[in-house]
């Protein structure tokens, strides 16, 4: 339990996916500018991080890595060159599906997130955070606990940008600095604040 | 066929008069963490500008073919296999690299820059134009990238593409190096002063006032 606890801590401050591995960038500056809408895209983003991690672990396990394919007779089969292209369009289903059993059996929800989700499909947050479950090898259960908490941490982030943004607006900023300059600034320091948690262990 | 002034301007344009990063907010994603060392920042760029050259050119060969309900999957498609052609070669022939640039390069599937290109460009203009679009942009990018790596690499660590440029005073020079250049932050802070200095030569890039 401790394990998962400090690998959700992990992933939530430290490694926060945008704000230490710049993941996530385009939507995450452009859809910034109001703490509602950047809230939504958040919700949005653990939700669906929450599910594609763990569905790339399974993917990965019984489909792509080395010797993963013996259930199906071809245990020499390495399908690991695959990987890029088999997430991208795991991803996209992914997002269509959800989108579609939204509309269907949850409406309201639909309509708080829905026009997020196809924003959602080239969200690098999304194919980084399974890239990286690859890479570091997590179970299923890591994966799950991984891709709840990096969603939280992009969500946290994005938020709290959006909050220094909207008063931004009452400050006198120097004409070249004003919109896109002043916020990769703020952002960094953000990004120098989530430093301050590297040291915090569970 | 295009003039050459045309051409011109769809080559030196995306440098910076109409930069994708600085101006178009495109492409900033999966980038910045690998600038902090100039050599693999290069070999970042170098990679970026094959799978936007050869994509927006195969796109745009076979753009009259592509049904526009499923266009957005042909573009992945083609996108994220030069993209594996890339990452394998690298795998090859620059295995260390390849380990320190880890997912990023997987990322330049999702990269706006290469998708946003395809979009825009590749599938209204014929190939010839397409390659210079996608050359120009890739270069914009570029000089992005090797800037934020310049001022890192040479302030962060005293050195540029694993030289020793600023003897460090822990070997005996006199250069302290700020340490605050290898942590990812400072990346945006580059990136803003970037803009600022951008913005002020060319001031009609200045946002107007938000009301």
């Amino acid at each position: 339990m401790e394990h998962y606890l400090s690998m959700f801590v992990r992933a939530v401050f430290i490694e926060n996916l945008a704000l230490s591995f710049f993941l996530g960038m385009c939507t995450f500056l452009a859809v910034s500018k109001k703490v509602t809408t950047a809230l939504g895209l958040g919700v949005a983003v653990i939700v669906v991080l929450g599910i594609a991690v763990p569905l790339g672990n399974l993917v990965n396990t019984f489909v792509l890595a080395p010797g993963a394919l013996s259930w199906a007779g071809f245990p020499d089969a390495d399908l690991s060159f695959l990987r890029f292209l088999t997430f991208i369009g795991v991803i996209a289903a992914l997002v269509q599906i959800l989108e579609m059993t939204l509309d269907k059996y949850l409406p309201a929800l639909y309509n708080a997130l829905g026009i997020f989700l196809p924003l959602i499909t080239v969200n690098c947050a999304i194919f980084g955070g399974v890239l990286f479950m690859v890479e570091r090898d997590y179970n299923f259960t890591e994966s799950i606990v991984y891709g709840v908490g990096s969603g939280v941490g992009w969500a946290l982030a994005i938020t709290l940008l959006a909050a220094v943004r909207e008063k931004l607006k009452y400050a006198d900023i120097p004409d070249g600095l004003r919109g896109l300059g002043i916020t990769f600034i703020s952002t960094g320091l953000i990004g120098l604040g989530f430093m301050s948690f590297s040291g915090v262990s569970l | 066929m295009a003039s050459t002034k045309e051409m011109k301007q769809t080559l030196f344009g995306p440098i910076f008069a109409n930069n994708p990063i600085a101006l178009q907010i495109l492409g900033v994603c999966s980038a910045l963490a690998v600038t902090s060392k100039m050599e693999n920042t290069l070999v970042m760029c170098i990679a970026l500008t094959f799978v936007l050259v050869l994509s927006n050119v195969s796109i745009s060969i076979i753009r009259n073919h592509i049904p526009s309900s499923v266009r957005i999957i042909v573009q992945m498609t083609i996108i994220a296999s030069l993209v594996i052609v890339v990452d394998q070669l690298l795998k090859a022939f620059a295995y260390d690299i390849a380990q320190e640039l880890s997912v990023f390069v997987g990322l330049i599937i999702t990269n706006c820059i290469v998708m946003g290109r395809a979009e825009a460009f590749a599938m209204k203009e014929g190939p010839g134009m397409s390659f210079l679009d996608g050359l120009g942009n890739a270069l914009g990018y570029s000089v992005v990238l090797l800037t934020v790596g310049f001022f890192r690499e040479l302030f962060g660590s005293g050195s540029l593409f694993g030289y020793q440029i600023l003897p460090l005073i822990t070997e005996g020079g006199w250069y302290t190096p700020i340490g605050l250049l290898v942590l990812p932050p400072s990346a945006f802070f580059i990136i803003g002063g970037f803009i600022w200095v951008l913005r002020i030569y060319r001031p009609e890039q200045v946002e107007a006032k938000e009301v």
